[in-house]
């Protein structure tokens, strides 16, 4: 690895943590998992002056109730995630798209937040984080502030983020009425690949079986997440029947805008993403109805 | 630029070593503390030659830089036996001629234990998707995987 004068820094504070980056004057970067920085610093695509060591900031590695939701901190690797039974039981969905992530060692270190930031348009998690509506707390310089999880990435390798601001913690809303969700990535083999495409969907139940609400976010078929609101339209008021997940199937596959490339044809992504939602949407479907016979 | 003096826990030993920032935790572990069981093999996180437990977590030591190893605790396959007694998992990769040429041997070694301590009765299909960033070039895996359930029954049994 090259970068030989490269600093490393492990502040006890968020604050400091942003002050420390925004003071740089060479390329800083945040370290979390380093799943993705190390092996960029090693391919040489990257040749930090600064690594700015997060995880030993109060709560970036834990897992909290908070406003009904879950609060994810920005360190929590996906072990973690796979381990809680409290967030598996709200958001299923999220939990296995965290899981996709690489292997079990990817899985001891590598975070939802830093799969978000790296962002990568074939991202594991984020899909299903923006199915969840989920919103991202950053600190900054100028203080700290919240936005929805589809307004960071920009692009492959882009975000919105601004010098010095770290993205804290991942907020997973408040479960309302009866809801599940799931989330399907279509790779050639069962383990150990990049998503040729996925797609996530966020369902939920009213008394009746009827479905109240819905979001659909595909992922590796565009430059970043797509969130698909004609889809969830078509699910809204259904009973989520075969004849509706069918033309749920043809408007995401429409949607799609993908490109063909070592893992794919476009014409291939296009369809075999409508595919994936369309049994997204059954798997949250099924989960949601194994809910509601709980509650009943 | 200065090295950076780490203190570390690794297989119950409390170990110190000086560092540079970009070291990774694989590199001080084979070339400053001589502990060359972990492999490097890929060095960017995919084949888990160099597979080591980090506070409990197993991961790819090619993948953590060694300053991250402050305070934390490790344990490598030079852990594994206990005195002239070799790890239930050793001893069964033996008998049962789990390997060939034993480069991720040492890897597939610490994954297979960290498994078996998250679940100590896994079914074929776990042991296999646990062992997906694991490669091996000579096995075929069949025997590691009976290997590994093999060592599992054993312990169960001893248990």
């Amino acid at each position: 690895m090259e970068s030989g004068n490269m600093r490393y820094l492990a502040p006890k504070t968020v604050t400091e943590a942003a002050q420390l980056l925004a003071d740089s004057d060479g390329i800083a970067r945040v370290l979390a998992g380093g799943t993705d920085l190390l092996v960029q610093m090693k391919a040489e695509t990257i040749a930090p002056d600064l690594l700015v060591d997060i995880k030993h900031i109060p709560g970036m590695r834990e897992i909290t109730a908070e406003a009904g939701g879950w609060r994810i901190g920005a360190a929590v690797p996906g072990a973690h995630i796979s381990e809680h039974a409290g967030l598996k039981a709200d958001w299923p969905g999220v939990v296995e798209a965290a899981a996709l992530i690489g292997s079990t060692q990817v899985q001891g270190r590598a975070s939802i937040v830093g799969n978000l930031c790296n962002a990568s348009p074939a991202a594991d998690s984020v899909p299903a984080l923006v199915a969840a509506d989920a919103r991202v707390q950053i600190t900054g310089p100028k203080g700290t502030r919240d936005c929805a999880v589809i307004e960071i990435p920009v692009g492959p390798g882009k975000t919105t983020l601004q010098r010095g601001e770290i993205v804290t913690a991942v907020l997973l809303p408040a479960r309302t009425g009866i809801g599940a969700d799931a989330c399907l990535r279509f790779i050639p083999r069962t383990e150990m690949d990049i998503a040729v495409c996925s797609a996530a969907v966020n369902v939920t139940l009213d008394e009746s079986g009827r479905c109240s609400a819905a979001r659909v976010a595909l992922g590796a078929v565009a430059p970043v997440v797509l969130l698909v609101e004609e889809a969830a339209d078509i699910l809204v008021g259904s009973r989520l029947d075969r004849a509706t997940l069918e033309r749920l199937q043809s408007v995401c596959s429409k949607a799609a805008r993908p490109i063909d490339d070592k893992r794919g044809t476009a014409e291939f992504r296009r369809e075999v993403v409508g595919v994936m939602a369309r049994r997204a949407a059954r798997l949250a479907a099924e989960r949601a109805t194994a809910k509601a016979g709980e509650k009943a | 630029m200065s090295k950076t003096h780490v203190t570390t826990t690794i297989n119950g030993t409390r170990t110190e070593f000086l560092c540079e920032a970009n070291e990774t935790l694989l590199t001080v572990l084979r070339d400053r503390l001589h502990l060359t069981g972990a492999k490097e093999g890929c060095g960017s996180g995919d084949c888990g030659a160099c597979s080591v437990t980090l506070n409990g977590r197993l991961v790819a030591s090619c993948l953590v830089l060694g300053v991250e190893a402050e305070g934390a605790e490790i344990t490598t396959v030079e852990g594994m036996a206990e005195g002239g007694e070799l790890h239930p998992l050793q001893q069964k990769f033996l008998d049962l001629a789990a390997l060939q040429c034993g480069v991720c041997t040492p890897g597939i070694l610490v994954a297979a234990k960290a498994l078996l301590e998250k679940n100590p009765d896994p079914s074929e299909q776990e042991v296999r998707y646990w062992l997906a960033g694991n490669l091996c070039r000579c096995t075929g895996y069949d025997k590691i995987i009976k290997a590994v359930l093999a060592a599992a029954a054993d312990l169960r049994g001893a248990a």
